[in-house]
Order: C-alpha cells, then structure tokens, then sequence
C-alpha cells in the first residue's frame, strides 16, 4: 500500500475519486491525519452529481465492503478489504473468490447486462460459437426493441438467459 | 539509449496531421488489456513473479511480432522512459513503477504492447486523425497472433480478466484525441460534457486520468467495458459521438468566424507573435499558443505555417522530447530559454 501524497509520510488509509460536474475523475489517497485535515472526513453528503457516482466503478461505495469483510482468495491472498482499498484485484480467481459482492459492483459499473459479449480466446475452443450465439442475439434483441416488436424481443430475452446461464 | 536520440527528432504516424477529420480529431487510439493465465496480477506479483511474466511475455512477442522494437524499461534512464510517455508509447504509470516491465513498438509507432503495466498486456494501436475501424482491424490481428502464442486469463461470465474490474469483459478501451479550441473560446464546452456524459462516456486531459487540457486537446474514451461487444463500442463512437463533437467545434468556429473575428484574429496573432519572440516560454503556454495558430491554420487566417509543422512542435514543446533534442538534461529555466529558441527557430518568417 502506498504512502499518503499529501505529508508522504504515513500509510495511504483514505481513498477516493472526485468526480466533477464534468464526470472528469481525479484519484486521492491520504492518510487519515492529511484527510481530516483537508476535511474530507467529514464529507458525507457528495457535492457531486449522484448519479455520475453511481455510475463510476470505485466511487460507487455502497457497504459492499462491510457485508464481505471475511472473503480473502485462497490463490493470491488478497482479501476483499484490501481489493476495495486499493482498486485492484490480486489474481484472475478472485472474480470468483469475491462473486458475490464483486458481481454487484461490476452491474453498477457497466450497467445490467454483466455478461461479456465480444471476443473470446483461442483457448476456448468449441465453447466459443456460444459467445457468437450471445452476440447475435444482442443485436437482434437490440433491433427488436427499437422496431417496438416487444413479442420478439421477449422471446429473444428468454434464449439470452439461457444461453448465459449455461 | 542511442535509438531513442533519433525518436525525438520525428513524430510518430499519429502526429502526421492526416486521416479523416483530421483538423479537430488528432488520433484515435484502441487499447486492450490482457492477462495471462497462471500468474498472479503485476501489482500482487513479487520481483521474481514479475520478471518471470515479462520473459513469458517477450518471448510471445518476439515470435508474433517480428520487426517490433522492444525495450526493457529497467535499462532505461528516467528521460527515455518520459520521452516514451510524451509520445503515448507507454503510461506515466508503467514509467513509473518498478520491477521487470517492456514496452515493444512497430516502426511507425502505431502499435505498441506494454508488458507489466497494470495488466501483463496492454497493446494499443494508435492511428492519425479518427480511423476508429482501421484502428480496430489491427489491434484485432495483434489480439489474434498473440492469442495464439499466449493463454489469456478468461472467464465464462466476466469475459477478458482484468486487474481492474473497470477493465474486465472486452478490455477495450477507446480514446479519441480531439482538439477543441473553438469550444472553448465560445464556452461551449459543456455541450460535449453533456453528450460524453449522456453516453457513459470519460472527457481527459491530453495525458489521461487528472491531467488537464494542455493546448485545448481533450482525450474521450468509453467507461463500459462489459456487457457490450467490441463492434458495439466502436459503432458508438463512429456513429454518434465523435461526428457529433466535431460539428459542435466546427459550428463554433464558425461562429467566431462570423460574430467574433476581431477577437479570433486577435487570439491568432498574439499567438503567433509570442511563440515568435518569446525568450523564456513554459509548455503550458507554448502548448496554448500552439493551439490557437493549429486553430488560424483551419479557419484560413494563418497560411505562412504548415501543419506538420505544428503537430511536431505539440511533441516537441514536452520536456523530455526537448532535451533530447538539445542531447543534454537542462532544469526548469534551461528548458524555457531552449523551447523558446526552438519555437523562433521553427516558426520564423525568414
């Protein structure tokens, strides 16, 4: 963990990202002497738009952290606390290590559809055609909705599901 | 290092000055974040994991990517590795951090593959003016032959596994360089806020997260990584926000043209005379001033000087592209008495 960039002299414990009015992000990571000091403890109430909060990943600090304190990946090591103090995750198992709380973040950020649709590797093999299968139905799901054919796009929805929980 | 003198002396394919809409969008950048299966992220990896990464790494781009040009950060002193920032070949992060990091480049500078930054990979392939699909097709390819070389971390759900969870799914992030200057004489800027915005969109500085907008340039990149596939993405940016943004500038020009030309031209020739006789110049205000003349050179007021002339100087004016050039470290006030020489050396009449 970092040192405060304010005195660079204790442990970095308080972090956070200001959104302006403009959705333009500026990154913060103090000690909690430093911010007291610049009174940042003491703002609870965000003089941001709470939306743009919500949307953006790390500023969305629902207690997320709180109701997941025990969870640490048995791979890397890192606990869930850690994760959300510094904004990185230790290994690719910790999307599954930390699913629960992790996938909720992850709707806020990008939206509902959680799901990847797009690219796959090589290694993938024969499963790659479903990740297709997913694409296609998107597309078509999307243009269903803006042609109002809301019978289509009800039927397309359904296959959606199956095709991601498979 | 002796091949980074010659870099500094030319600009890279993205500064050409050429492609379509090349006046107000200076280059379209795509990048794609991957991690290889099996090692823990760079910034969990300890000294031996990280070194160990970076040859797995380099020896997949060595056999995909014969002809690129790839250097190890570590043997580079600080200069080289901001000179390789300034020209957006690696990230002030990746200069920054420590243990076994590379960055391989082609010979134009289009396309570039950083080992260790944040992810174990992030390629990006950065084009002149806005070529969002030409920039698509290559990175593509260069997904594609590493692909074959690497196993990507990848998971059924989540898609492309990446450090960041801002990151995971396609790995994808777009930014298109635009230079607004009409808009920001006009005050307009909050039209392209609102737009960026309405679109989930991110509006940077010239060098990304927290800079500010040196010379008028603004960086627009997508926030949404997952959920949505790399054409989608694409097609947001082709279709609706980047032509959009380019008429709101062009509008704005000519307004200025029509209502305000007094105070354009007077924001042109002070420009052009300050880079001309100025004696001491940091490049916050070379950077300014240099936007303002890029601006004269499209609206028709200014026909004396070339745009590659400019676009270079944009390059040139940053500090460590400036002491390259004058082959020795130089301090603050050194510096201000070499840009300005450089700048009447370039733009004067004679």
């Amino acid at each position: 963990m970092g040192l405060c960039e304010r005195c660079k002299k204790k442990q970095a414990t308080f972090h956070m990202t200001n959104i302006d009015t403009s959705g333009a992000k500026q990154e913060r990571h103090l000690c909690e002497h430093c911010a007291v000091e610049e009174g940042h403890m003491q703002v609870a109430k965000p003089s941001v738009d709470i939306n743009d909060l919500l949307e953006t990943f790390l500023a969305s600090t629902k207690s997320a952290a709180g109701q997941a304190v025990n969870l640490t990946c048995e791979t890397c090591g890192i606990s869930y606390v850690e994760f959300r103090n510094q904004g990185l995750l230790g290994c690719p198992d910790d999307y599954d290590a930390f699913a629960e709380p992790l996938g909720r973040l992850l709707s806020e950020a990008h939206g509902d559809a959680a799901h990847h649709v797009g690219k796959t590797p090589k290694s993938l093999g024969a499963q790659r055609k479903s990740y297709e299968d997913l694409r296609r139905l998107k597309r078509l799901l999307a243009e269903a909705v803006a042609a109002e054919d809301y019978e289509r796009a009800a039927e397309l929805r359904d296959q959606i599901r199956e095709l991601e929980s498979a | 290092m002796n091949s980074l003198d010659d870099v500094a002396r030319r600009a890279g394919e993205w500064l050409r000055g050429a492609g379509p809409l090349h006046e107000i969008v200076i280059s379209t950048r795509i990048r794609l974040a991957r991690n290889v299966r099996g090692f823990v992220f760079f910034g969990r990896a300890d000294t031996d994991t990280r070194a160990e990464i970076a040859e797995t790494v380099q020896a997949a781009v060595s056999k995909a990517l014969p002809g690129f040009t790839s250097l190890d950060l570590e043997q580079l002193d600080e200069l080289d590795r901001l000179l390789l920032v300034e020209r957006h070949l690696i990230s002030r992060q990746h200069a920054d951090s420590t243990g076994a990091r590379r960055v391989a480049f082609d010979a134009g500078e289009v396309a570039a593959v950083m080992v260790n930054e944040e992810d174990h990979l992030r390629m990006q392939v950065m084009k002149s003016g806005f070529q969002i699909e030409e920039a698509w097709q290559q990175i593509d390819g260069l997904d594609d032959a590493l692909d074959g070389q690497l196993d990507f971390a990848f998971h059924p759900k989540y898609g492309y596994l990446t450090a960041c969870p801002t990151n995971v799914g396609t790995g994808l992030r777009v930014s298109v360089m635009l230079h607004l200057p009409a808009l920001r004489l006009t005050n307009e800027f909050d039209k392209v806020r609102q737009a960026a915005r309405d679109l989930r969109l991110a509006i940077r500085g010239l060098h990304g997260e927290g800079t500010e907008a040196l010379g008028d340039l603004f960086q627009i990149s997508n926030q949404i990584t997952l959920g949505r596939s790399e054409a989608e993405i694409i097609d947001e940016f082709r279709g609706a926000v980047i032509p959009k943004i380019v008429e709101y500038e062009k509008a704005a020009r000519q307004t200025l043209l029509k209502s305000r030309l007094h105070a354009l031209d007077d924001k042109i020739w002070r420009a052009l005379g300050a880079l001309q006789n100025a004696r001491l110049i940091s490049s916050n205000e070379a950077m300014q001033y240099l936007s303002h003349l890029r601006m004269g050179l499209h609206v028709g007021r200014v026909k004396t000087i070339d745009l590659h002339t400019l676009n270079e100087l944009f390059l040139q004016m940053q500090p460590a592209h400036l002491q390259k050039l004058q082959g020795e470290r130089l301090n603050g006030e050194q510096r201000s008495l070499a840009r300005a020489a450089l700048l009447r050396a370039r733009l004067s009449n004679n």
